[in-house]
């Protein structure tokens, strides 16, 4: 599975901090960042992350 | 343009009644689930001309991401008139970025977005908690009995909002009055216009005090990162000083009665993201116009025409939640839309669930035997606002 984010669309909604607190985080802008792109990552709780954010930042794919 | 050919092009049928009042307790109009049960989007007819109402959750999320579909007030067609309650179309108001589209929105919600994150309100969890504390001394101190809203629900969210902002306490009475006739459907334009007009005036005073000596506040802190004008910086102020009390205080009255009536839930993490898709207080909040011809849930909605994404109905979509009318904090209701959805999803939501979270912990634990003073059914509904809640919640306790 791979996490993808787009900072440039994100709105700082904070859902998938909320969701996915091992897997996402806020950086000094409050702008999405992947806490480590190469973990093994539930792959629902990304999908589910991703599902939530409201503006589409944040792509799961599968390996 | 991706119109498909089978896509409706004539209204299903003639114009519905809107808005619709709640029916006596705080649910949904029936109608919403009548719509969503038929065409999904239905034909209405306000002031400002025609509108689609919107009911399915697919679709309202369609509604609030498609970029041929905008927020702002002055685009030919804009649903407004006396309906749009907080939305102040009528007065160009610089800096009201929920009036925007990208990219002119990203401006102003970027510069915000390190106030709001999930850590930076985590931090503000202790000023919450004093907050919250010094109401309930204060009721306790006054008798066995209070008006809930009055002396609870509007001054926990409405003291944050001010403390965050570095807006003197002092000045509460002032800004929650004008508030209050900005978010009244009954308001004449004149009246939202003065309400604005003093908002406006006595932030810009704020702020040219807050240039010579600054604080250790969010005001401060954005006149200090200098990038926006004076006249935004007010707007901007004004927008988070309105949003930040008057929904949560509903949210917070709301669930007081929920929890009183089902008191097995008292202490349940999970209660505040149903509460919020539940009762939806904020059904009406998020107008908007077709800037191109868009097809939504198969339906050809014409550029110019109006769109009223129906949040209430939205949420007790039974495709989206199973047995939509049980209040269930069991279930997960973190798909909702009580916050909007897409660029525009509320800012400050995550300070609002800490809120609701802090006021119920905290009010059930230091006043275990609190209860309603009268019936469930005489709670007076609001009725006359953008917002639903409730006027009144008068309570007692031993």
């Amino acid at each position: 599975m791979r996490i993808t984010v787009d900072p440039a669309r994100c709105v700082g909604a904070g859902q998938c901090v909320l969701t996915a607190p091992d897997l996402f985080d806020q950086d000094d802008d409050g702008l999405v960042t992947v806490l480590d792109p190469a973990a093994g990552a539930p792959a629902v709780a990304a999908r589910e992350a991703a599902a939530l954010c409201p503006s589409g930042a944040i792509s799961v794919a599968a390996d | 343009m991706s119109t498909g050919a089978d896509a409706r092009t004539t209204a299903p049928q003639c114009p519905v009644a809107f808005p619709l009042r709640r029916p006596g307790r705080p649910f949904p109009p029936p109608e919403y689930a009548t719509y969503r049960g038929g065409t999904g989007l239905v034909r209405s007819e306000l002031p400002s001309g025609p509108v689609w109402l919107v009911t399915r959750h697919e679709d309202v999320r369609a509604v609030l991401t498609d970029p041929r579909i905008s927020a702002d007030p002055s685009k030919p067609g804009f649903p407004k008139a006396g309906r749009t309650g907080g939305a102040p179309s009528q007065y160009e108001v610089p800096g009201w970025f929920v009036a925007m589209d990208p990219p002119e929105h990203g401006r102003f919600r970027k510069t915000l977005i390190p106030e709001f994150t999930v850590r930076k309100v985590r931090e503000l969890r202790p000023v919450i908690q004093q907050i919250v504390d010094e109401r309930i001394d204060a009721m306790l101190a006054a008798g066995t009995s209070a008006d809930l809203i009055e002396s609870f629900a509007l001054p926990v969210p409405s003291l944050v909002i001010s403390s965050l902002l570095g807006v003197p306490k002092a000045d509460r009475d002032f800004f929650e009055g004008r508030t209050r006739v900005l978010v009244r459907l009954s308001s004449t334009d004149e009246e939202r216009d003065k309400a604005a007009q003093a908002l406006l005036r006595y932030l810009g005073r704020l702020i040219q005090i807050k240039q010579r000596r600054p604080g250790d506040d969010l005001i401060s802190r954005l006149i200090a990162a200098g990038t926006l004008s004076r006249q935004e910086l007010s707007g901007v102020s004004m927008l988070l000083l309105i949003a930040g009390h008057e929904t949560t205080a509903n949210n917070i009255g709301l669930g007081v009665v929920q929890l009183l009536t089902n008191p097995q839930w008292i202490g349940d993490d999970r209660i505040v993201e149903e509460l919020l898709r539940y009762y939806s207080v904020a059904d009406l909040v998020a107008f908007r116009v077709a800037v191109e011809d868009v097809e939504i849930g198969g339906q050809l909605i014409r550029a110019g025409e109006g769109i009223v994404p129906l949040i209430a109905a939205a949420n007790h979509d039974d495709t989206a939640f199973a047995a939509p009318s049980e209040f269930d904090p069991e279930r997960s209701a973190r798909s909702h839309v009580a916050f909007g959805y897409g660029v525009h999803q509320c800012l400050g939501q995550n300070l609002v669930r800490e809120e609701m979270d802090i006021a119920y912990r905290t009010l059930f634990a230091r006043i275990p035997s609190l209860t309603l003073a009268v019936p469930v059914a005489e709670l007076p509904l609001k009725y006359d606002g953008v917002l639903f809640g409730l006027h009144e919640l008068p309570v007692t306790w031993k």
